[in-house]
């Protein structure tokens, strides 16, 4: 059997005393789309951060299709085909959404280090880039400057740029987070198309899209996985239930 | 596909029209000056001139560090001197040949750049600062202490720059020429080298370096990189200043002499590089003009720098916008 896209194995990280993950072992198969759901504080993010590179955990260890990547700073992992977006909208404010999304594949094709010749005229890049805010819902908007977009657009913009990537591995930290309803549903489509086509790991507060989109959920709680399995066991575990779920699913 | 993409180029062709009119205007004005400067005190107005264009070619590679990669350096001064001692230092060994010592002022204050930029770019906004003033302190310091060069009291540099052996910048009209074409091509590579790849990145890593690794770049290597670059063309400065001034003194590098390229490239307006060289120009000849009046002339220019830092954000280039744009609206 293939190596999993994502191995974590018993990944511990303390902020000083505090304990933000305790002992999470997780995997990720090919095309499968994992989502991790929790309440606030619950360490997706941080868990997030691990995987990603931006924060070095205390123990344990990660691979990315069977490499060990736990040493690896983030810059190296986007390299080997990691890409996630950010809870809190992450752009390069002052550029276009084109431009935004053009460095990401700037960064896979060829490279970086040319000092002339415009960037901004490289119709190849250009192409792959305005497909990928295409197939988001942004075509039109290639122009407009990253500030100027609104929030469910550079919700958006986020995702675009990770697809530019053509990752390996899509990490999502709540890419819905304070869209409007419209948007959401929107949102939800996008990711049903990305679904199979890309392995995800999906961070999401908003219920009805873990359920619709999911192939397993993991619960954490206090930086455990407190259950994993398909979303049917996992909305009827009574862990879950009293922990997490409670009121919400009523 | 098609149509979303013609309107991308239309916009960028239209962009790059826009910037190239100031930029054309103002290597007009500077290639015409000598001919202007003829008609009166023509030795003062070249010399004047010449300072002018040396000095916007250092504060136009502070402003690539810091307009497009918000990298704030305060030591910049430090490869002006280095490159000024190159000429200098080979001069009083009885090597002119520019052949050599431009290289060589290049090479040193790039390599300078390189090593300092390992240490400084590990840091941050006021940290950066902190720690590119202290290097360039130090490198003041050391030039200070160059006992075999004159130490302190620095030293001449009896004949400008050969070419071949062939003395062509003695001549100050020459002279004025060569520097302009410094300047000149400077601005084109550096031009250049902000709308290329690398260029992108180095900007994309002023707005957001967190991004920017998460997408696979080496934000810390791209910084060096371009960090480089500035120094270099700092460099190419100082091998300038020194054949313009026909002197080389540590003063050069001292921190009140990296403040002024900050002030050049603030008061010009930071992010165009032309803007650089209004700064440069604005700065000396205000210095100048003000310094003929009084001996205290800071007293007059400090509030005027406050004046244009409060209520002009973009410099002297964003005043003539705001203007331009008051008149336009009517």
């Amino acid at each position: 059997m293939a190596d999993p896209v994502l191995q974590i194995n018993d990944l511990h990280k303390n902020f000083g005393g505090l304990v933000v993950t305790d002992g999470v072992t997780l995997d990720i198969g090919q095309g499968e789309l994992h989502a991790v759901i929790g309440p606030n504080g619950a360490g997706k993010t941080t868990l997030i951060n691990q995987i990603s590179g931006l924060i070095a955990p205390t123990a344990g260890t990660i691979c990315l299709n069977g490499a060990d990547v736990t040493g690896l700073p983030a810059n190296k992992r986007a390299e080997i085909g990691l890409a996630r977006s950010f809870q809190i909208t992450s752009v390069l404010p002052r550029f276009s959404a084109l431009e935004n999304v053009a460095l990401a594949v700037q960064a896979r094709v060829g490279t970086s280090y040319r000092f002339f010749g415009r960037a901004d005229r490289e119709q190849t890049v250009n192409d792959v880039a305005s497909a990928a805010l295409a197939e988001v819902g942004l075509a039109g908007r290639e122009l407009t400057i990253a500030a100027h977009l609104s929030h469910g657009e550079k919700r958006a913009l986020e995702l675009a740029i990770a697809l530019a990537m053509q990752p390996k591995l899509l990490l999502l930290d709540e890419p819905m987070a304070g869209t409007g309803h419209e948007e959401s549903a929107r949102l939800i489509e996008v990711l049903r198309r990305l679904k199979g086509r890309f392995s995800m790991l999906l961070v999401e507060h908003d219920m009805n899209a873990v359920f619709a989109l999911a192939d397993r959920i993991s619960v954490l709680t206090y930086g455990r996985i407190l259950a994993s399995g398909a979303p049917d066991a996992v909305r009827t575990d009574p862990k879950v239930v009293t922990a997490y779920l409670g009121e919400e699913m009523e | 596909m098609a149509q979303t993409l013609a309107a991308p180029n239309a916009l960028h062709v239209r962009r790059a029209n826009r910037v190239g009119v100031l930029p054309a205007m103002i290597f007009l004005v500077l290639a015409l000056a000598p001919a202007g400067a003829a008609f009166g005190p023509e030795s003062y107005v070249l010399g004047l001139f010449t300072r002018v264009m040396v000095f916007a070619i250092a504060a136009m590679a502070l402003d690539f560090i810091c307009g497009y990669g918000g990298l704030v350096s305060f030591g910049h001064a430090a490869f002006v001197g280095i490159g000024a001692y190159a000429v200098g230092i080979l001069g009083a060994h009885g090597i002119t040949d520019m052949l050599v010592s431009l290289p060589a002022a290049l090479l040193l204050s790039a390599i300078f750049a390189y090593m300092t930029g390992t240490v400084c770019l590990r840091t941050k906004s006021v940290y950066f600062i902190m720690i590119t003033l202290a290097f360039g302190q130090m490198a003041y310091f050391i030039a200070g202490s160059l006992a075999p060069y004159g130490g302190d009291d620095g030293l001449t540099v009896r004949m400008r720059s050969t070419l071949l052996g062939f003395p062509f910048l003695q001549n100050d009209r020459t002279f004025y020429y060569f520097v302009l074409l410094s300047l000149f091509v400077s601005y084109l590579v550096l031009r250049a080298i902000v709308y290329s790849r690398f260029g992108r990145v180095f900007r994309g890593a002023r707005e957001n370096p967190t991004r920017m690794a998460t997408l696979g770049f080496d934000v810390f290597r791209f910084q060096r990189v371009g960090y480089v670059i500035a120094g270099a063309v700092g460099g190419l400065s100082g091998f300038l200043l020194a054949n313009a001034a026909e002197f080389v003194s540590p003063a050069y590098m001292s921190w009140q002499r990296s403040g002024e390229l900050i002030i050049m490239v603030l008061f010009g307006g930071i992010g165009s590089l032309h803007g650089a060289i209004i700064g440069a120009a604005a700065y000396l000849l205000i210095e100048e003009l003000l310094g003929g009046i009084t001996e205290q002339w800071k007293l007059i220019f400090g509030p005027l720098l406050v004046l244009v830092v409060l209520f002009a954000r973009g410099g002297l280039l964003g005043l003539a916008d705001t203007i331009r744009g008051r008149f336009g609206r009517g």
